[in-house]
């Protein structure tokens, strides 16, 4: 599909979102944008309205579900969770970042050890 | 896979669009109210908490559009949304849209026009009957020329019996003859069919039945006759009861055995027929006697209908072999003979062969028609989008994809395009019968040539209306893609020569127009020289000064005696009669839709071929003939009063057939062999056209009408009266000898010579409709471009007349700049031309398709035309206020 190219681009927010619900469990989108933040250190900033057309994209793919819940604050809200096929493919995007970080790592020591 | 998940996922989103809208409100509200809380908990106030909360979340519209896009089919609302915003875009400039979806109207019209008149009466001609596609025509051909000619009834049993790819053959003769009803007597067509022909057909009468496999044999032994659903309402008055009636044919009493079904019109296009009559009663209606029995007698125009998955070539190769045995089993009346198989919109016997030249043509025209609409309508759409370029750089500016605009563009195309597709309809609706009007009317035929509009018209329609969309809606899009937001928003500040780098699209839009129409005017010039070639051309008799009329005397049942009485009695009294010169019988005149015979020939010391069995048409003529008709005798003499039964036989040969058979002898005194019996040649007469202008001099030969005698006959008249004054005075004399005839049609020779170029006529019409229709669009284009043009440069030209330029300068300065176009136009569409007036090469008489007369005249309309739509804007120009524009 023409948005592949995109989404390699917004690949990493998939592996934060899948990685998120992978640990915590189910989780409403306020939580998971909260999440990637704190685990960034704050240091990353997320635009949290990409977060929604993310985890559709997520949810037409298969990889995460969702329902609709109480939240802590007793409010109506809506819960993703992890599918099976999204664990499967949290494990194939991690293995694809190690590889892509170590070609990147070892590029740059290259480099460096050249200059 | 995933591509199938997601395209479900959304296509159910479609169904869902209520609850998902409220769903996602309530998501996004929900995570603003968490953060809200979130930064009030951190110590912010109520309004920072607030704002905070939004800026970190981005555009909420946006993330909505985003999610709404990923959620649903993008393009199903998409498009609505483009179509609605498409239709506010045009409702806001009613001026613009009107006149692109009348250009388009024009061009979408007369392209669905003309298709479904090749649909209604070349693809698919006979609605009624099942499965048409699988017809095919079939008739005989003599090989060595390739000559066709019809099929003999032997023969047409042989292929029925030994064809095997064939569901069946269906014998199809057109004849005509005289309905007696009550005290109306009418001309009536018909045809003598197999009797297998409504079943074959799958065409089952509403009335009664069709006709049984036995009726199609033992001579004149089964009158009965099948008659349309029209002559039933009209002549019948509708009445169940006429099965079973009594109907006088052609002097045979009838028994009316069924009423064809409503929408069967025959088998023959171009003709709506009256009643069948089934093969046993050929004798009857076909002159030239009994011919089931003769394998030489051919008179049989057929149909075969193919079986399913059957090829045309495959069907051919088939009869071709069978024909090949036949040649060896009956080498006296089929060597050198064959048959050919023909697809319906080829069907030689018919109108369809006769239309096919003219409406290919019209085709081909009518898609230039529809190319210069749309060059119209782009050119108009450059025009708005140079117009809308700031909303379109507005939109680019706030995060459009330019993808989306183009499809915006191209929607708006689309509307305008579907909205002159139905014009188009309703405009070809109206035109359905309009090819009837060219048709020459003759009495006793019903011409039926309807256009049909069916799904496979609405599919081609819609067809154009996309093309046509993409054509003229195009050009504009791909501007929309390359708009530089820079430059655009800096040219909006305006310049002094606003928008030219665009203008070049315009100008070759333009140039396009003045070459195809250039092409359709040397096209109209050429068929318009053809037919004023045809007027002129001397048909070899006399034609104003010369009246014919048929008399039937067959139908009231004369028989030869009777009829040989009659026909001495008429031309005696008919000579008495004052104001007419001379007066003489023949069985048939020149080009009237009846064929003439033909018969073998042998002439004494004239070799031929092997293969060669020399066959010429003849006429059977009375005395006075050549006279009466204006045609020269060369040398000998005409046939008198004593070449009658009783005298020796005799003929005149014509100088074409002299030349060919005794070469440099004179042929009088000589003998010429007919069929079997010798007849010594009297006289030599000039050699005249015999059925069509367009033909070349060819053999032809004369008997006494005595020595061959047809009861049905034509009384050709000399005299200086006027037709209608003759006409009564004949109407006088015939019912003074026999007050149950009536008087048919009189016609003046020149009548009778314009009938058979009808196609030319209609060609000329249709083609010069057509061609105006493309000139004024045309100059329409020129107009508009020159409009624009000079409303870009009013500044410049603003400055020019304050720099001191007079205003001739000024007129002179913009006519150059819209002449220059046209002379490129003209001398491309020249080029064009050349090349393309072969094309029409066979509808043209005696006229090059280089003739420069046409190409000539077709060069001085279009200057005019050009240089009126060039004067006007140019004039617009000397007036400009040079202190308002340069202020502007």
């Amino acid at each position: 599909m023409k948005n592949e190219r995109a989404d390699v681009l917004h690949g990493s927010l998939i592996l934060m979102v899948l990685r998120t619900l992978d640990t915590l469990g189910p989780q409403h989108g306020w939580g998971i944008a909260r999440r990637i933040e704190q685990t960034s250190g704050e240091m990353l900033e997320l635009n949290q309205g990409t977060l929604y057309p993310a985890l559709l994209r997520l949810e037409q793919m298969g990889w995460i579900t969702s329902s609709w819940g109480v939240s802590d604050n007793n409010r109506r809200a809506k819960f993703y969770s992890i599918t099976p096929a999204g664990k499967q493919q949290l494990g194939e995007e991690n293995e694809n970042w190690e590889r892509s970080y170590g070609i990147i790592a070892r590029f740059l020591r290259s480099k460096g050890e050249s200059s | 896979m995933k591509g199938l998940r997601v395209f479900l996922w959304r296509l159910a989103g479609l169904f869902r669009k209520e609850n998902l809208e409220r769903d996602l409100e309530d998501e996004l509200d929900f995570h603003l109210q968490m953060e809200i809380s979130e930064n009030l908990r951190m110590g912010m106030t109520q309004e920072e908490a607030r704002s905070n909360a939004l800026r970190r979340f981005g555009g909420v519209t946006q993330v909505k559009e985003t999610y709404r896009e990923t959620h649903a089919l993008p393009i199903i609302p998409v498009l609505w949304q483009d179509t609605r915003f498409g239709f506010r875009m045009l409702r806001r400039s009613p001026g613009f849209s009107i006149l692109a979806v009348l250009c388009l109207t024009l061009g979408i019209g007369a392209t669905t026009s003309v298709f479904s008149w090749i649909e209604g009466i070349l693809l698919r001609p006979f609605p009624a009957v099942d499965h048409q596609e699988r017809l095919v025509a079939v008739a005989g051909m003599v090989r060595s020329t390739s000559e066709r000619t019809d099929v003999s009834w032997p023969d047409f049993l042989d292929f029925q019996r030994n064809c095997t790819l064939f569901d069946a053959f269906i014998v199809d003769r057109i004849m005509g003859t005289t309905l007696n009803i009550g005290e109306r007597a009418d001309r009536a067509t018909g045809s003598v069919v197999s009797a297998n022909y409504f079943e074959a057909l799958k065409v089952r009468p509403m009335l009664g039945r069709g006709f049984e496999p036995s009726e199609d044999f033992g001579r004149n032994a089964h009158p009965v006759a099948v008659i349309s659903y029209r002559t039933w309402k009209d002549r019948y008055d509708g009445e169940p009861g006429v099965i079973g009636r009594i109907q006088m044919l052609n002097g045979v009493k009838h028994t009316i055995i069924g009423v064809a079904p409503e929408g069967f019109y025959g088998t023959f296009v171009g003709y709506s027929f009256q009643f069948w009559v089934p093969a046993s009663m050929q004798e009857v209606f076909d002159p030239g006697g009994y011919k089931l029995e003769d394998r030489g007698a051919r008179w049989i125009e057929g149909f075969a209908r193919l079986k399913p998955g059957v090829t045309i070539e495959q069907a051919q190769a088939e009869i071709s072999a069978v024909a090949k045995r036949l040649e060896i089993a009956y080498p006296n009346t089929n060597r050198g003979r064959g048959i050919r198989l023909y697809p319906l919109w080829q069907t030689p016997f018919n109108n369809a062969g006769t239309l096919l030249p003219t409406l290919k043509i019209t085709m081909v025209v009518v898609c230039f028609v529809l190319l210069i609409a749309c060059a119209n309508v782009g050119n108009l759409l450059i025009v708005r989008a140079i117009a809308r370029r700031h909303e379109m750089t507005v939109r680019l500016a706030v995060g459009a994809k330019s993808s989306r605009l183009l499809r915006q563009l191209f929607t708006e195309g689309l509307i305008l395009s579907s909205l002159a597709a139905v014009g188009g309809l309703i405009v070809a609706y109206w035109c359905r019968n309009l090819m009837v009007l060219f048709f020459p009317a003759r009495p006793g035929v019903t011409v039926y040539l309807p256009a049909e509009i069916d799904w496979r018209v609405l599919a081609v329609s819609a067809g154009v209306c996309l093309i046509s969309t993409m054509l003229f809606a195009l050009l504009p899009a791909m501007q929309a893609r390359k708009i530089d937001l820079a430059a655009a928003m800096k040219s909006d500040a305006g310049s002094v020569v606003g928008g030219s780098g665009r203008s070049w699209i315009r100008s070759v839009l333009v140039l396009v127009q003045i070459s195809v129409s250039f092409i359709l005017l040397v096209g109209v010039g050429l068929l318009l020289r053809s037919l004023q070639g045809m007027q002129n051309v001397n048909p070899g008799f006399s034609t104003g000064t010369v009246l014919t009329t048929g008399i039937d005397l067959v139908s009231v049942g004369y028989d030869a005696e009777r009829a040989k009485s009659f026909q001495d009695q008429l031309i005696d009294r008919v000579q008495a009669l004052s104001g007419v010169e001379s007066a003489a019988l023949a069985r048939i005149t020149p080009f009237s839709y009846r064929g003439y015979f033909s018969a073998p020939i042998s002439v004494d010391g004239y070799q031929t071929a092997p293969d060669e069995r020399p066959t010429v048409e003849y006429n059977q003529i009375g005395p006075a003939y050549l006279a009466t008709m204006g045609i020269a005798l060369v040398s000998g003499r005409e046939f008198t009063r004593n070449d009658n039964e009783s005298g020796a036989p005799v003929a005149i040969v014509n100088e074409a057939m002299a030349a060919q058979y005794w070469r440099e002898q004179n042929p009088v005194g000589q003998r010429l062999q007919v069929k079997d019996r010798w007849m010594k040649v009297v006289g030599v007469a000039k050699t005249s056209k015999y059925r069509t202008l367009m033909e070349t001099p060819k053999a032809f030969f004369y008997v006494p009408l005595r020595q061959n005698f047809s009861i049905p006959i034509n009384l050709n008249v000399r005299t200086q009266l006027g037709r209608a004054t003759m006409a009564s005075a004949l109407a006088h004399e015939l019912h003074a000898l026999d007050p149950s005839l009536a008087l048919s049609e009189v016609i003046t020779m020149r009548e009778q010579v314009d009938r058979m170029s009808w196609t030319q006529r209609a060609a000329v019409v249709l083609l010069g409709i057509f061609g105006g229709l493309a000139l004024m669009l045309a100059a329409i284009g020129l107009y508009g471009v020159m409009s624009y043009a000079v409303s870009q440069r009013r500044r410049e030209l603003g400055l020019r007349m304050a720099l001191g330029a007079s205003s001739s300068d000024l007129l002179q300065l913009v006519m150059s700049q819209g002449l220059a176009l046209t002379a490129g136009g003209l001398l491309l569409g020249a080029a064009a031309a050349l090349g393309l007036t072969n094309l029409i090469a066979n509808l043209l008489y005696n006229v090059s398709p280089f003739d420069p007369a046409a190409f000539v005249a077709a060069f001085v309309v279009m200057a005019i035309v050009s240089s009126l739509a060039c004067f006007l804007p140019a004039r617009r120009a000397t007036r400009t206020d040079p202190v308002g524009a340069l202020r502007e």
